[in-house]
């Protein structure tokens, strides 16, 4: 079984550049404010943040319309955004308030918007896997042409969901994507400790189209996302797309605080993929090809900058859940 | 009107329900060929957009049942025998019973999972579990355990059709018992138990295949004189708490029966309940006749010796009546 080929330009107008650094972008500057409200003390819970990762889920989700869904993990403030969820909705979730996603029920592990195709963030490693594969084999059912993306990460792929999924999605030729983020972590052990071989190669194993990406790129992962979704839609089948990429946060933002000094990585490791900072790298790449203006991007960037604070003041002065609150939504035909 | 053993009962409102919403779909080990009966000749009337064998994937189908219903299927995920959610268990505690809460109420799961409960039948200890009172304890699933074959398909239809993930639990050793069901349509809902046998000196709440064995014991006592009422929850999740409460106002005494281990049982529940909720009506300690804390034996006299028995019930009931 070859390697999927990785695509090409073609389709990749000033639009669809736009739209994906206006996603990417989004994303840093809601991770950066929410690790520095958490080291201020202005964060009620531990966040796990997606800086590093962006041009995965923008990539990906470029694709994707509000019928198509996604499932994504407790790293999942990125794969929110990028599926449409709003910036108010995430961080009034964030900050446990009635306006909230999930209204203050679920919070920073565990956003979902469903009207946008968004399961949820997870708090299970490997617990959106099994969901979306359902979700998958409803829109097949349904002959919709709708996809099934899975996002999950390195840490993952080790259990053993993950291979029934992959059987099962494979055999049945379901419409769907395994999107492996592989940041080299899984939690805090390097993943090159606690996994053996080549992921892609578990895929190509089950003669599923497989391939492995920058997943700093966001061009080169949205040429991939291109080949694998338009397979998913054309029945197809499954697609196995693993992006190389970094976890420049830590595992959790209060980890400096649990782990009192000790150290799962090189400084100088950070350093070196820092350098490959996926937003870096598509304004490089976009300043020696010309393809949008820099002007238009220094507009959207102050866009994001005023969204966010309006965000923020929607959360901060937000109401918190009522009391009764706490005892709604377990069932939908009767009370707990 | 027709006699039916339980399974039969479960076939017969399966191809109804199927019939009826063509967004029913039922998937599992198995299922196409039916070891139990209980899903047996669906596949050819309905075909594999409907009904499907899937892998030996318990991790996989307890979740791809979630993610289908909220896509817009009404799902049935059959799990063969109950031990087998253990090993997909994940998706049962922490996505089916609490996605819903989770994300604010967004999203409502349809999920019905079934799965044969219950020893006797000399499989030993993997195949044997009565696995309720976990479920029990997850909180948002309902919990249905129907002892007949007319309350099985009423059951089953309001599994079906609700908006909320239930585990149908079937007690399906040779067919489960024998009952007259009517042809026509018609759902129970969740939370009403109902009374077999109407009495006066105590109270027998007995759960799923414990109500014959409780039945037949009651029969046995009214001719030594002791008048017992049986109550058959249906439902443990809901659990029907005023029909019990009302039951051991009138009668003193409290006796449940249930098939899970003793430690942590259903019993053990509805005895904290009633004790906390009608302790002055009590003239007697509540006693609990469960499976005695060990896997359930292979050899079928010690299957025998942990299980509940009409024995034990009679000596149960009887040492309560007249102590």
């Amino acid at each position: 079984m070859a390697n999927l080929e990785y695509g090409s330009n073609e389709g990749l107008g000033p639009d669809a550049l736009i739209s994906m650094y206006r996603v990417m972008k989004r994303i840093r500057l809601v991770e950066e404010k929410l690790g520095e409200d958490f080291r201020a003390g202005k964060l009620i819970a531990g966040v796990h943040l997606y800086s590093g990762q962006e041009a995965v889920a923008a990539g990906i989700c470029a694709h994707l319309n509000d019928k198509d869904w996604i499932a994504s993990n407790h790293r999942g403030h990125g794969h929110f955004l990028a599926k449409g969820g709003s910036v108010k909705s995430l961080i009034a979730e964030i900050h446990a308030k009635a306006t909230g996603a999930c209204r203050g029920m679920g919070g920073t592990m565990h956003v979902a918007d469903f009207s946008k195709g968004m399961m949820g963030a997870n708090g299970i490693v490997g617990g959106g896997i099994s969901l979306i594969c359902g979700a998958a084999y409803s829109e097949y059912l349904k002959k919709s042409g709708s996809v099934a993306i899975a996002f999950f990460g390195d840490g993952a792929a080790t259990q053993g969901v993950l291979s029934e999924a992959m059987n099962l999605s494979a055999l049945w030729r379901l419409p769907m994507i395994f999107a492996c983020e592989n940041n080299l972590f899984s939690e805090f052990s390097h993943t090159s400790t606690v996994l053996h071989g080549e992921l892609i190669a578990r895929a190509q194993a089950l003669e599923m189209p497989a391939i492995k990406v920058d997943g700093n790129d966001v061009v080169e992962v949205w040429r991939a996302a291109q080949i694998a979704v338009d397979r998913a839609r054309n029945g197809g089948g499954p697609t196995f797309i693993e992006a190389m990429t970094y976890r420049m946060a830590g595992h959790v933002e209060a980890e400096t605080g649990f782990l009192q000094g000790a150290q799962y990585r090189e400084s100088s490791e950070v350093e070196a993929w820092k350098a490959k900072d996926p937003i870096d790298r598509f304004l490089k790449w976009n300043l020696e090809t010309g393809k949008v203006p820099q002007a238009t991007l220094q507009e959207l960037d102050a866009e994001l900058i005023k969204e966010l604070e309006e965000a923020m003041a929607f959360a901060l002065s937000s109401p918190e859940p009522p009391p009764e609150q706490a005892f709604q939504f377990m069932f939908a035909d009767h009370e707990a | 009107m027709a006699k039916r053993r339980l399974i039969q009962a479960i076939n017969d409102t399966l191809f109804e329900e199927f019939r009826r919403d063509s967004s029913v779909i039922l998937f599992g080990e198995d299922v196409e060929i039916s070891l139990f009966g209980d899903t047996r000749g669906l596949s050819q009337e309905f075909g594999p957009a409907r009904i499907r064998n899937t892998p030996i994937s318990e991790a996989l189908i307890t979740g791809m049942a979630l993610g289908a219903a909220a896509a817009g299927h009404r799902v049935i995920a059959h799990l063969m025998f109950s031990n087998f959610m253990y090993t997909g268990f994940d998706s049962i505690a922490n996505q089916a019973s609490k996605l819903r809460y989770m994300t604010g109420g967004q999203v409502n799961f349809p999920v019905t999972y079934i799965a044969a409960y219950g020893g006797g039948k000399s499989i030993a200890a993997h195949h044997s579990d009565t696995p309720y009172p976990l479920l029990m304890n997850l909180g948002g699933i309902n919990v249905v355990v129907p002892s007949t074959a007319f309350d099985a398909k009423g059951l089953l239809k309001t599994c079906i059709r609700g908006n909320d993930p239930s585990f149908f639990l079937e007690a399906g050793g040779r067919g489960g018992e024998m009952g007259e069901v009517p042809d026509e349509d018609y759902t129970i809902p969740l939370g009403k138990g109902v009374i077999r046998i109407e009495g006066a000196d105590v109270t027998i709440v007995a759960i799923g295949s414990m109500v014959k064995l409780a039945m037949t014991a009651a029969t046995g006592l009214n001719k030594d004189g002791i008048s017992a009422e049986v109550i058959d929850p249906r439902t443990l999740v809901p659990l029907d708490e005023d029909m019990i409460l009302s039951s051991v106002k009138k009668t003193g005494r409290l006796v449940i029966v249930d098939e899970s281990r003793d430690r942590c049982s259903a019993a053990s529940h509805i005895a904290a309940v009633v004790a906390d909720r009608a302790f002055n009506d009590l003239k007697a300690p509540i006693k609990r006749v469960t499976v005695a804390n060990v896997a359930m034996p292979y050899a079928p006299n010690l299957e025998r010796l942990v299980m509940p028995s009409v024995d034990r019930i009679l000596e149960v009931v009887t040492q309560l009546v007249e102590s």
